[in-house]
This record gives C-alpha cells, sequence and structure tokens, in this order.
C-alpha cells in the first residue's frame, strides 16, 4: 500500500547504510511479500549471499531458543554481527500467534550487534513461514555476518530448512523415543551438525552413541556431521557448536559444494513462488472462493475424487485465461 | 500475497513479576488473530524499545503493576523515540493498577487506550481494531 511510498524511495540505501529502522520496516513488507516488499527485493538481492547462515531445528521442548540465544552470545563473542530469524506456530484456527522466543533471549537486547525478527509460521509447513527466505536475505544484505534460523518445533518431516539455511544443526535431547525414530527417512539426514542438548541428563551419552552409529551406516560423504554434546543453559558446549558450524562453512566453500547449494537454494525458492502464485492465479481466474467450495463439496459428498476435482478445475482456469 | 497481521510487542516494564494480566491480553489479542511478540518481565524502557524496533510493532501494550509507570513509561516514549517511533504512528495503551489521577497524564503523553483491573479484553481488542495505523 502507498501510505509508505513518499519516502521508501530511500528506505533500500538507509537499510544498505546500516540504518535498523529501514532494515525492519522492510523486513516486515519482503515478509508480507507486498508490493512494496518485492520492490525492495529487487535492489536487495545483489547485496546478498554473503552470511553464513545457520538452521537450528528439531523437536519442541529440545532446546531451540535456548541454543540460538547461546550461539548469538558466542558469534558476538566473535566479533560478528548477528541476525536471527526466530519463527513460531500460527494458530490453524485464527491464524493469530504468540511469539515468545524474546522471553528466552532477553539478554540478547542490550547489543545493537544483534538483530532479532520473530516470525509466525502463517500456515506453512516445514518448520518455517513462506516470507522466511526473503527476512534471512533482507538481514544478509543489511550485512549481517551470521543469521541464525529458529525453526518451529519440528517433528520427522520438517526438513525445509536445509533447502534454506547453508548449516543446519539438529538439536536432540535424551530421553525422547528409541534409535528407530532416529533411523526413520527425513529430519535426521538435513543435519550437518548434530547437537546433544541437556547432555547433563541421563541416557545422553547411549543418544551420542546412537547417532553415531546411525551416522556410521549413511553412505559416505565429504562431510560427516559432528556430533557435540550441549548444555546450553550453562553454555556449555557452544563454542564447540560454533566451531564445528564454521568448519561447516568452510567446507562447503574449500570443496565448491557452495555453489550447488546456492543453486539448489535458488531453484527451491524459485519452485515455491511458482506454486504460490499459481495458486494465487487459480484462486483469481478460475471461480475462486467459490468454486473452491464447490469441488469441496463435492468432494466431500463422494461425487467427484479429488483428483478430478483438481483436474476440473485446472480446466477451468485454461479456458478462462486464454 | 500473504495478508499483513498486526503485530503487537507485549511487555512489562519495571520490577514487579506478576504477568497473569500481560499473558491474558497477550492471549486474547492472539486469539483475536494478532500476531504477539512476548517479551517477558523486568524489563528495562531500552529492551522494550528496542523490541518494538526489531520487531517494526504496529501496537506496544505495557503492563505494569508496581506503580511507577508515571516514572516508567515517559522513559520507554523516550527510547522509542530515539529509534524513530513515535505515539503518531504506532499505538502504545497500558494497563495493571493506574490511579484515575493518572489517566489523563498518561494519555496526553501518548497512551491512548488505559485499561485497569476488571477489563474486558473484547474491549481491548475492539480498542485494538479501531486505532491501529496500518498500512495494510
Amino acid at each position: 500500500m502507498p501510505s509508505s511510498d513518499a519516502s521508501s524511495a530511500t528506505l533500500e540505501e538507509r537499510l544498505l547504510r546500516g540504518d535498523r529502522r529501514a532494515l525492519s520496516r522492510l523486513l516486515t513488507e519482503v515478509e508480507a511479500s507486498s508490493r512494496r516488499g518485492l520492490e525492495a527485493m529487487k535492489v536487495l538481492y545483489p547485496h546478498t549471499g554473503r552470511a553464513q547462515t545457520i538452521g537450528i531445528t528439531g523437536s519442541p521442548g529440545s532446546g531451540k531458543s535456548t541454543v540460538t540465544n547461546e550461539l548469538a552470545k558466542e558469534y558476538r563473542r566473535r566479533d560478528k554481527s548477528v541476525g536471527i530469524v526466530a519463527i513460531d506456530p500460527s494458530s490453524p484456527f485464527t491464524e493469530g500467534a504468540i511469539l515468545g522466543d524474546r522471553v528466552r533471549m532477553q539478554e540478547l537486547t542490550g547489543d545493537t550487534g544483534i538483530f532479532l525478527r520473530s516470525l509466525a509460521s502463517r500456515g506453512s509447513l516445514g518448520g518455517l513461514s513462506e516470507g522466511t527466505m526473503d527476512v534471512i536475505l533482507a538481514m544478509d544484505a543489511f550485512g549481517k555476518d551470521v543469521i541464525l534460523i529458529e525453526t518451529v518445533g519440528a517433528g520427522q518431516d520438517e526438513v525445509e530448512i536445509a533447502g534454506t539455511a547453508k548449516t543446519t544443526i539438529l538439536v536432540n535431547t535424551p530421553g525422547m523415543g528409541d534409535d528407530i525414530q532416529a533411523m526413520k527417512a527425513g529430519i535426521m539426514e538435513i543435519a550437518d551438525v548434530l547437537a546433544v542438548n541437556k547432555a547433563d541428563q541421563p541416557g545422553a551419552d547411549i543418544l551420542v552413541s546412537q547417532l553415531s552409529t546411525l551416522l556410521s551406516l549413511a553412505p559416505k560423504l565429504d562431510w560427516e556431521p559432528p556430533i557435540l554434546k550441549v548444555i546450553a543453559t550453562e553454555g556449555a558446549g557452544i563454542a564447540e557448536l560454533a566451531d564445528a558450524c564454521d568448519q561447516h562453512f568452510a567446507h562447503l566453500h574449500t570443496s565448491g559444494l557452495i555453489e550447488e547449494s546456492e543453486r539448489d537454494r535458488s531453484r527451491r525458492q524459485i519452485l515455491n513462488l511458482a506454486r504460490r502464485q499459481l495458486l494465487a492465479r487459480l484462486m483469481e481466474h478460475s471461480g475462486g472462493e467459490d468454486r473452491l467450495t464447490q469441488l469441496v463439496n463435492a468432494v466431500a459428498d463422494r461425487e467427484l475424487d479429488p483428483h478430478s476435482a483438481v483436474a476440473e478445475w485446472l480446466r477451468d482456469t485454461s479456458t478462462s485465461s486464454t | 500475497m500473504a495478508e499483513r497481521k498486526i503485530r503487537v510487542v507485549i511487555a512489562k516494564p519495571g520490577l514487579d513479576g506478576h504477568d497473569r494480566g500481560a499473558k491474558v491480553v497477550a492471549r486474547a489479542l492472539r486469539d483475536a488473530g494478532m500476531e504477539v511478540i512476548y517479551t517477558g518481565i523486568r524489563q528495562t524502557p531500552e529492551m522494550i524499545a528496542e523490541a518494538v524496533l526489531q520487531e517494526d510493532a504496529d501496537v506496544v501494550g505495557l503492563s505494569i503493576l508496581s506503580g511507577a509507570h508515571l516514572e516508567l513509561f515517559p522513559r520507554i516514549l523516550a527510547a522509542c523515540s530515539e529509534r524513530d517511533i513515535s505515539p503518531e504512528e504506532t499505538l502504545f495503551f497500558c494497563g495493571g493498577i493506574i490511579p484515575d489521577e493518572d489517566i489523563v497524564a498518561l494519555q496526553k503523553i501518548g497512551f491512548k487506550g488505559v485499561f485497569g483491573p476488571g477489563s474486558n479484553t473484547q474491549d481491548i481488542i475492539s480498542f485494538v481494531h479501531e486505532n491501529v495505523k496500518q498500512p495494510a
């Protein structure tokens, strides 16, 4: 919407000069994929690609926020500027959300070298929200050295983060399920670094040995994910965790994998955006909500199977748009 | 295009740790479809202003029971204004134990809404909807 347009000609310039208010404003726009946000991405995108992006994922209660908090402090000690993107779930019913990651990251607030933005998942699956990638890119353009992305508490299949961040940490905790859980495909396979948090709890050593057994069964790659014991609430093991992330990041560059992963990321983003826009176009041109309701009713009443319903819907578009 | 949600920062300045009220309001606003950033208790004016800046909040709700509102609230607004955030653009409201005679003073410095004990959460939701300035 045009209300901010009068001053907006310079918002991107202000962001690139390090103005945090401008960053904050544009994060809102790019997250919403508003017209203003899309405009900003055109300007900002050439300035991106430099940041070390680290995804932190794991099940609810595994300590992702605390690990993120401690990693942020560790990278500040190493004189890196830090961006944090913390994602919490939206209600599937009201679409509202309580974003509570600041509660565990209070001590970071006094440091202007850290910029924390909370995002609601807004119904998106995969542990991220649809606008996450653009939020990360805007922080990258702003000049953040390290960007930490904390996902929604993830279960078994929330692997989206791996295509978004350059390095992915999977936070595990002792006492959650047996080794069969870990053998299932999905989230275990995306980890570049494995953290065993709450390592002072019973079962930590067993978990470490289970994880290393599992990794030894995996096909050998150039990079073997290290397994690190951490007690995030005490900051124990955090420096080693940051070292492991840095080593992985360095490995991406020396091996040339970074270019491949950059291509993967670009492909994924293009496909995601295309999917979104095609759906939006379908809603717009093919009778929208009314037509959808009609098809929903037909499917629910067993008059039509879901596949045929979609086929019909798509047929509507091709006839109406040509 | 994702629809823009109303973003609210709920913060508890000062030294009292009674955050039931803040949490009730946070939940009510969430259930009304807003994205509520809860900061936790014992926030300094700088911490609150930083949260408002970083989250690009449309609305700021402060809860205080310690009686230090006339002391702390102006300092919070000052810390916000240092960061280019003003009550003209961002909607500020507050609640807690606030004597009637202080309400006008708080309204004068920019708190459009002052909600005491027994306030109806529905009134707070309507207040936000009616007063928020949103570019979306």
